[in-house]
């Protein structure tokens, strides 16, 4: 070990001159990574700040209350029903299937749920809530919170969802809410972020679908503290959102209930107006579903039930139904026949059963033919001959305008789903769609609403406001929104002759109040609540030739939909009306057996507000009277309003 | 100079010795150890559990180590030199064949009374070996090819040992350790130019391996090196660490978000961030300042050790205390290195600082050595 002083020495130095090379270079390195944490720090700090700001912080949206629907009587008939279900957080739970386990011992769960609970709990994180079970009852809520030490992990909650406390009975106007689809979201070019928040409803028809901006309300937001895993720290501030606006409809629900018990059973659309501003008291399409139903989310098999009835339960007929109105439709010639002069009240046109145009015969319904008939008797006992005269006097082109009109072809812009326009035929839109010229014989089958005319109830019920009146009024649906009255639309005169709106309403007083009119049966006797209108019967198909001779004379020989269409529209009371009323039942068989009964019972109701003294009804028919409304009362809601329980 | 000189000089004995501790390293050392616990008492959320407290009594622990190796004469510890690395290399064959498996690594050696990590054992075992052999070669002959074989030999059995566990970062370490060993000592530079120019063969060789049957790396080793080289493909995977890492550090800005304020660490963002990735929650709350002090005090204990060594009087003492230094400041760099993403994330702790026993313990072993060196380096009688 005995080395050499010189070597020692030179040993030393070599070290010495090592070490300081060494901790040059270490310095010069530790100012390298000093420059590195001067530009990360200094240079870009605002960058990297803002970053951890976006790590840090997430907004979360708080979901508007939807706004209420009320009637007009202030009823509820949209309302916001808190539900409850049952979270689980993993994390919590500990053993999770113990917990669930012991969790449906306690409120009766089906095992598949708790399957479909598992499975949702393995796809999420350990501190994620999954919903166990939805809409539970209040004592299953209460089982579970007094059992709470016994479930970790599991927490009651509760929600806001629709609920429609009159079930079918408005569910074609109100429509209902449903889960927000991927084509609601690329409908609009920046859609409402709170469409996005899972379990979130908007209006997927009727009144919640086009009322949507004001029901919504608009969300509001909290901003709160995540850590990496997206697990909530805190909530840094919150900033509230505005509920949805409540909307009053014109509808009221008791009339309406009471229409839809009257029709339960068949095809039939009814409305019912208030003559003197446009408010529609009664929107009822029959047979009707429970709207509640597909709030929950409908079942596969149940929306095919009703897919496949053949009444159509689905379809909305008071707007989106059109039918031949048949004739109700006379009055529109009429009119047109006396503004333009082509006739006068008291001209007699003889009616022999039939009428011959350009080598075709149109029959009358009344084989053996009305003989010499004024306007007025023509219209109460609705004989075809007359019009087919006054049509060919006419020529399609006055037909069409008068129908305009009155409100005839026009799509009424309510806050309904598939309003339909109906078809309100000319020769132009003959050659545009049909390729073809019109003809005379077209002009003959319109003059008694057949043929190519199709009107919807509520453009019959807009005519019929419109005879009576004599203005032009158009229908309301929305009475106010959020609290603030929506105006009465303006109902101008239409310029109508007064004479011949006399001669008209005449026709239709006499159609029911008089011995020979097509309603004579189903006339109110009480003087003060008299009913004008008119009856009408629209082919769907003819009886054949070969169907004639194998003996079927009458509608009941034919399948259910193979028959008539039965129309009735009226107002009352005489001399200043304030109540219009239409019926189409469909394949009903006839305007004066099936439609005009079911429209002096609603008219009746409506004016009187509830079920109208027996003596309305003519001597023979009170006895069958007083029994249809005691069913009837059976199958109404209780006079309480209706009931929160749930089917 | 050699030990002749300390029949000539004395060196102190008995409880003198406690005079001649360098006490300005053990403050420094102090310190450094203090702002761990605080960044670790902060990111518990202001809590001494679970890291703190331990890490304080493992300080205690490693301080009481320090003395105890310091109090022994650096002779002694020369002499147990070869016998120490060997006893580290047979350790790390025994862990590969008994270890206990953790993080995906067999790194841990399970004593029942201490869990050993013998790869930070071989740090300062390879370090004490190579001074102790520079000491014994002639200076002469350092630079001769057979004895730069000799010294590489000890440097690569071990490292090639750890690598196998796998843990790249403390293999890494033993390499840059004993190369600094090496220039230490005073190897010819032509040397280190040849292998610097190797290494970047070996990194294309590496690279170029990758999807072939021979694949050098692991994978998810690939993936870290591509994260390193461009953070942003995977913002959420493999390129998370360095991205969340730079973040933190940005946001702290020039003094910091406040102590206990520092949102990334706090709210989990950071991952490791009690270990490897401690220096982020620092430079977050701290910011720029508070990141510079550190690195100060850092080099205020390189500063210290080499002004000790310079005034040492053997090539063993000098070549030990300038080694432990050598490698508490790889340490550090490649830490911040990697943590600032200058430097792929290879698992190297923040030295002193990030929350661990071995790694401690065998540097506050190393600093006993440099203690050992400082205290009986002869000085002049009387």
């Amino acid at each position: 070990m005995k080395r050499p002083a010189r070597d020692a020495a030179e040993t030393s130095r070599s070290v010495t001159r090592r070490g300081l090379v060494a901790g040059g270079l270490m310095g010069g390195t530790m100012l390298v990574l000093a420059g590195r944490m001067r530009h990360l720090q200094v240079a870009e700090a605002d960058t990297f700040r803002l970053l951890a700001e976006e790590n840090r912080i997430n907004i979360r949206l708080i979901p508007p209350v939807r706004g209420l629907i009320h009637d007009r009587t202030g009823q509820v008939i949209a309302a916001n029903e808190q539900y409850y279900r049952v979270d689980i957080v993993r994390e919590d739970a500990g053993d999770v299937e113990m917990v669930l386990d012991r969790l449906a011992r306690l409120i009766d769960l089906p095992p598949e749920m708790i399957e479909r609970a598992l499975r949702e709990i393995r796809r999420h994180r350990p501190f994620v809530p999954v919903t166990v079970a939805e809409r539970l009852t209040w004592e299953q809520i209460a089982r579970i919170a007094s059992n709470a030490p016994a479930l970790p992990g599991i927490t009651p909650e509760a929600g806001l969802s629709r609920f429609y406390p009159l079930a079918g009975d408005l569910v074609h106007v109100l429509g209902y809410v449903g889960a927000v689809s991927e084509r609601d979201l690329a409908e609009q070019e920046v859609p409402d972020p709170v469409l996005r928040l899972p379990g979130f409803q908007i209006g997927r028809i009727g009144v919640e679908r086009h009322m949507e901006g004001a029901l919504r309300g608009r969300a509001g937001t909290k901003r709160i503290e995540v850590n990496a895993l997206g697990r909530v720290m805190r909530e840094l501030d919150r900033q509230e959102g505005t509920a949805g606006r409540n909307i009053q409809l014109t509808i009221d629900h008791r009339l309406q209930n009471y229409v839809q018990a009257r029709v339960a059973g068949e095809s039939a659309a009814v409305i019912v107006m208030d003559l003197r501003n446009g408010d529609l008291l009664a929107m009822a399409s029959s047979p009707t579903y429970d709207p509640n139903l597909f709030v929950r989310g409908i079942s596969g098999p149940d929306f095919r039930a009703l897919l496949d009835d053949p009444y159509r339960p689905l379809v909305d007929k008071t707007v989106q139904g059109v039918y031949p109105p048949g004739s109700t439709y006379k009055m529109v010639l009429a009119h047109a026949a006396l503004e333009a002069g082509l006739t006068h009240p008291d001209e007699r046109v003889f009616c022999p059963g039939h009428m011959d145009v350009s080598g075709r015969r149109f029959h009358c319904w009344r084989r053996g033919g009305h003989g010499r008939l004024n306007m007025v008797s023509a219209l109460s006992e609705s004989c075809d001959v007359y019009f087919y005269e006054m049509g060919i006097r006419l020529g399609i082109d006055r037909v069409h305008a008068m129908a305009e009109r009155l409100g005839l072809g026009v799509r009424h812009d309510i806050p309904m789903s598939s309003i339909s326009a109906g078809l309100n035929p000319n020769p132009q839109w003959k050659r545009d769609r049909r390729g073809d010229a019109w003809r005379v014989g077209d002009t003959v089958n319109a003059s008694i609403g057949q043929g190519f005319v199709l009107s919807s109830p509520l453009q019959l019920m807009v005519m019929t406001a419109r005879l009576a009146t004599g203005r032009a009024l158009v229908p309301r649906l929305v009475r106010s929104v959020g609290g603030v009255e929506e105006p009465v639309p303006e109902a101008p005169p239409l310029g109508l002759d007064a004479r011949a709106m006399a001669v008209i309403r005449q026709g239709m007083d006499e159609t029911v109040n008089h011995r020979r009119g097509t309603a004579w049966n189903s006339r109110v006797v009480e003087a003060a609540a008299r009913m004008s209108g008119k009856t009408g019967t629209s082919q769907v198909f003819s009886i054949t030739a070969a169907e004639r001779a194998a003996g079927v004379r009458r509608q009941q020989d034919l399948p259910w939909n193979r028959r008539n269409h039965a129309l009735f529209v009226g107002y009352g009371p005489q001399p200043a009306p304030t109540i219009g009323v239409t019926v189409v039942i469909e394949h009903g068989g006839g305007g004066s057996s099936a439609a005009a009964p079911v429209a002096r019972d609603v008219y009746l109701q409506a004016l009187h507000g509830g079920f109208p003294p027996l003596s309305a009804y003519p001597e023979p028919q009170r006895n069958r009277m007083e029994t249809l409304q005691r069913e009837l009362s059976e199958r109404m809601l209780p006079p309480g309003g209706p009931t929160r329980d749930r089917a | 100079m050699s030990y002749l000189e300390y029949n000539v000089q004395r060196t102190p004995a008995g409880l003198a010795k406690v005079l001649h501790v360098n006490w300005s390293l053990v403050l420094l050392l102090t310190a450094v150890a203090a702002v761990g616990w605080l960044m670790l008492y902060s990111i518990a959320g202001g809590s001494l559990r679970p890291w703190a407290e331990p890490q304080m009594k493992r300080f205690a622990l490693g301080l009481a180590v320090m003395f105890a190796v310091a109090f022994v004469p650096i002779w002694f510890w020369r002499n147990v030199s070869v016998l120490a690395y060997g006893v580290s290399l047979l350790l790390l064959v025994l862990v590969q064949q008994f270890g206990t498996v953790g993080m995906g690594a067999q790194r841990w050696l399970d004593l029942g009374v201490i869990r050993l990590q013998p790869s930070e054992l071989a740090k300062i075992t390879l370090v004490m070996v190579l001074a102790a052999y520079y000491d014994w070669l002639d200076l002469r002959r350092a630079s001769r090819p057979q004895w730069v074989l000799i010294a590489l030999v000890l440097i690569v059995l071990p490292a090639f040992l750890v690598l196998r566990q796998p843990d790249l970062g403390t293999a890494i370490l033993l390499v840059l350790g004993g190369g600094a060993m090496m220039f230490l000592a005073g190897v010819h530079w032509l040397y280190f130019a040849v292998v610097i120019a190797l290494g970047v063969g070996a990194v294309a060789l590496v690279l170029a391996s990758r999807g072939t049957e021979w694949q050098i790396l692991k994978d998810y080793q690939f993936r870290r090196i591509d994260a390193f080289l461009d953070p942003s493909i995977d913002p959420l995977g493999a390129g998370y660490h360095i991205n969340q890492s730079k973040i933190a550090l940005g946001s702290g800005g020039w003094s910091g978000r406040g102590f206990m304020q520092g949102t990334q660490s706090r709210l989990n963002f950071l991952p490791e961030k009690h270990t490897d990735f401690i220096f982020t929650s620092l430079a977050e709350e701290f910011g720029f300042v508070g990141g510079v002090s550190l690195l100060t005090l850092y080099g205020l204990i390189l500063a210290f050790c080499i002004v000790a060594a310079l005034r040492m009087k053997d090539r063993f003492s000098q070549l030990v205390t300038l080694g432990v230094a050598a490698n508490f400041f790889f340490y550090f760099a490649v830490n911040m290195a990697m943590v600032m993403g200058l430097a792929p994330v290879v698992g190297v702790p923040l030295p002193l600082v990030s929350f661990g026993g071995s790694a401690m313990l065998v540097l506050m072993f190393g600093f006993g050595l440099v203690q050992s060196a400082h205290i009986h380096r002869p000085r002049a009688k009387g």
